[in-house]
């Protein structure tokens, strides 16, 4: 199966046969992205090549205007690409390709938290019980079972961001993509929903690429951390986490998790500086 | 050593919470001798009503703290009374000519002998003597009925509005979602219906009695409430698909939501707050345009009440037109503003 609504490829391999094979879940070759403005062209990602295996949880950190919100919104369909080739492995026709949790909570303030989390189920042609009974389970899960019945607008951002998670885990897609999400949360709820994310990822295995602004977010949470460049947007480099799983708050006090985050501020700040418009030395 | 200076004392005119009002008084009783109040009334009044929200506001914070809400709604309606009753004794007092401003007790006996007399005149009633309807009904049944409603200025005024509105708003909202969801269409309408909406309806009131095969029928009524209705609704449903947060029409794609799904789950559901305000706008212009319209061109409805009593200078009865023309305002928009609440429970929070 094969998504080429432009100039790149993205290909969508059924290979149910062979769930653990070691062909990755993502492959991206050469993805490029290029906007058309009338001052010019503007080149907001250029040659990006990645791979994600199965249940691998990626982090994207770069510096703003980098183009990894770019990548993400090509590789969950609602952006096209102007070039190279993108591969997602699909082990189950039958269930979506991805879902996505969106910066800013993106939940339907009209309709009720219940609503919200079965709207991917419902889209889907779920009958009604079944997609009630999932919904359930996943504000269950997310802690927000007294509030069901509850609209948006009842909610703090937290619990919004946390409906927003409930969503996409229900639209159970084998590839979960996270733009941003805890960044417009307070640090305290930002702390909190990343041990929520850590648990329930590995409850569920699936495969995730999450991208952040926030360094040690990055290392708490992913397998690997890819850092980009801005102007064009492009993979500088990819640092393994080699830290043990199960992880929670308490990995960020241990000295492998400052010397992770130090090495990714080393290499990301460059970046950061030439984005912001210091003159740095190549 | 050192004293300390005592705080200096803000300074406060008045100490106790009546001072203003005995000002007030004061003050407008000894303009009278000076021969104030024939050249200065607006500033005897005006320096009036300051004093008396002064009183006011030193009376409320003395008040225990639960009388406090009975205190603010209690201002909220003895205010509006409280100019009844001045107009009412300024008139009696013979300062106002009863003939141009009849006091509001004249003006309540316009409106209940408007609502339980028949005009034989003009073969109508107010609000068509709804207490006839059972013994109608028994002599004559339905016709007997329909009689008694074609007979009603408020049936009349309402029917126009209610159908007019109708008409005109279900096209504008479709138009308007059109136009929000579809760049080409806006380009292409935006300049027209920018052009049109600032045009006074009531100007195209003579074309529609020319074009409907009875002027003087409700076809041209009708037709200028909803073309009025039309553009109000259509501008604000295009502005609310517009003003949509482009985050929520991305989650409904990336959650599989088709073109219907995404009208109905996504599109129409966030436009609804902007397009009931466009509703609100269309229905209280609604009337206004109808009551121009009775004023010019008809035999019924509260416009022509108005219009009739004037040119017959029976004007508290002109005045009673006034009271009912606001009635029906302030029953349409409560009915409304119900609907609204049963739309979009969402906001009720």
């Amino acid at each position: 199966m094969t998504r080429a609504r432009w100039g790149g490829t993205v290909h969508l391999v059924n290979d149910a046969s062979n769930p653990s094979s070691a062909s990755p879940k993502v492959t991206a070759r050469g993805v490029s992205k290029r906007f058309d403005t009338t001052a010019g062209e503007v080149i907001a990602l250029e040659r990006f090549d990645l791979e994600v295996a199965q249940g691998e949880v990626v982090c994207i950190v770069g510096p703003s205007g980098c183009g990894k919100s770019t990548f993400l919104r090509i590789l969950a369909g609602l952006d096209t690409a102007s070039g190279g080739e993108l591969t997602v492995r699909r082990d189950n026709p039958d269930k979506p390709e991805n879902a996505v949790v969106f910066q800013e909570y993106a939940i339907f303030p009209w309709k009720t938290v219940r609503e919200n989390v079965a709207f991917g189920l419902r889209m889907r042609g779920v009958p009604r019980a079944e997609r009630d009974a999932t919904a359930a389970h996943w504000i269950e899960r997310v802690g927000l079972a007294r509030f069901a019945g509850a609209y948006p607008a009842q909610l703090s951002g937290g619990m919004k961001q946390r409906v927003a998670i409930a969503r996409a885990l229900a639209y159970d897609a084998d590839l979960l993509l996270m733009d941003e999400p805890l960044g417009a949360l307070d640090a305290q709820t930002r702390l909190t929903l990343q041990e929520e994310l850590l648990r329930l990822w590995s409850e569920t295995g699936k495969t995730v690429v999450y991208v952040t602004h926030g360094l040690e977010e990055a290392v708490l949470l992913a397998d690997r951390v890819v850092v980009m460049t801005a102007h064009p947007g492009r993979v500088k480099t990819i640092l393994d986490v080699p830290l043990p799983r199960p992880r929670s708050i308490e990995t960020t006090t241990t000295p492998e998790f400052a010397a992770l985050t130090g090495e990714l501020w080393h290499a990301l700040r460059d970046e950061v500086a030439r984005a912001q418009g210091y003159e740095v030395p190549a | 050593m050192s004293t300390v200076a005592p705080p200096r004392r803000r300074f406060t005119p008045f100490e106790t919470w009546w001072a203003p009002l005995l000002l007030a008084l004061t003050l407008s009783v000894a303009a009278w001798p000076l021969g104030l109040w024939p050249v200065a009334w607006w500033v005897i009044l005006a320096t009036d009503f300051v004093l008396l929200v002064a009183a006011m506001e030193r009376l409320e914070p003395r008040l225990p703290l639960a009388t406090r809400p009975v205190f603010r709604n209690a201002l909220a309606i003895g205010f509006p009374i409280a100019l009844l009753v001045s107009w009412e004794l300024i008139v009696r007092a013979g300062i106002l000519n009863p003939r141009w401003f009849p006091p509001p007790t004249s003006i309540a006996v316009a409106l209940w002998e408007l609502t339980v007399n028949y005009d034989r005149f003009n073969d109508t009633s107010l609000i068509g003597r709804p207490w006839l309807i059972p013994s109608v009904w028994a002599s004559e049944g339905w016709s007997g009925v329909r009689a008694l409603f074609a007979e009603s200025h408020v049936y009349a005024t309402l029917s126009r509005v209610f159908g007019g509105f109708f008409i005109g708003a279900i096209p504008g909202v479709l138009v308007g979602v059109v136009m929000g969801l579809n760049r080409t269409v806006r380009t292409m309408l935006d300049a027209t219906m920018s052009a049109v909406y600032v045009l006074p309806k009531i100007a195209i009131f003579p074309i529609l009695m020319l074009v409907f095969p009875d002027p003087f029928g409700e076809g041209p009524k009708v037709a200028v409430v909803a073309i009025s209705a039309f553009f109000l609704v259509a501008i604000n449903a295009m502005a609310g698909v517009q003003g949509i947060d482009p985050v929520l029409l991305q989650a409904g794609r990336a959650f599989g939501a088709n073109r219907v799904a995404m009208l109905r789950h996504v599109i129409l559901p966030g436009a609804l707050p902007i397009i009931f305000s466009g509703l609100r706008l269309a229905l209280g212009t609604s009337l206004i345009v109808i009551v121009a319209v009775e004023f010019i061109r008809a035999q019924t409805g509260v416009g022509f009440v108005i219009f009739y009593h004037w040119q017959v200078l029976m004007t508290d009865r002109m005045y009673a037109g006034l009271v009912v023309t606001m009635a029906l305002g302030v029953g349409l928009t409560a009915l409304l503003q119900w609907v609204e609440r049963r739309v979009m429970p969402w906001r009720d929070s």
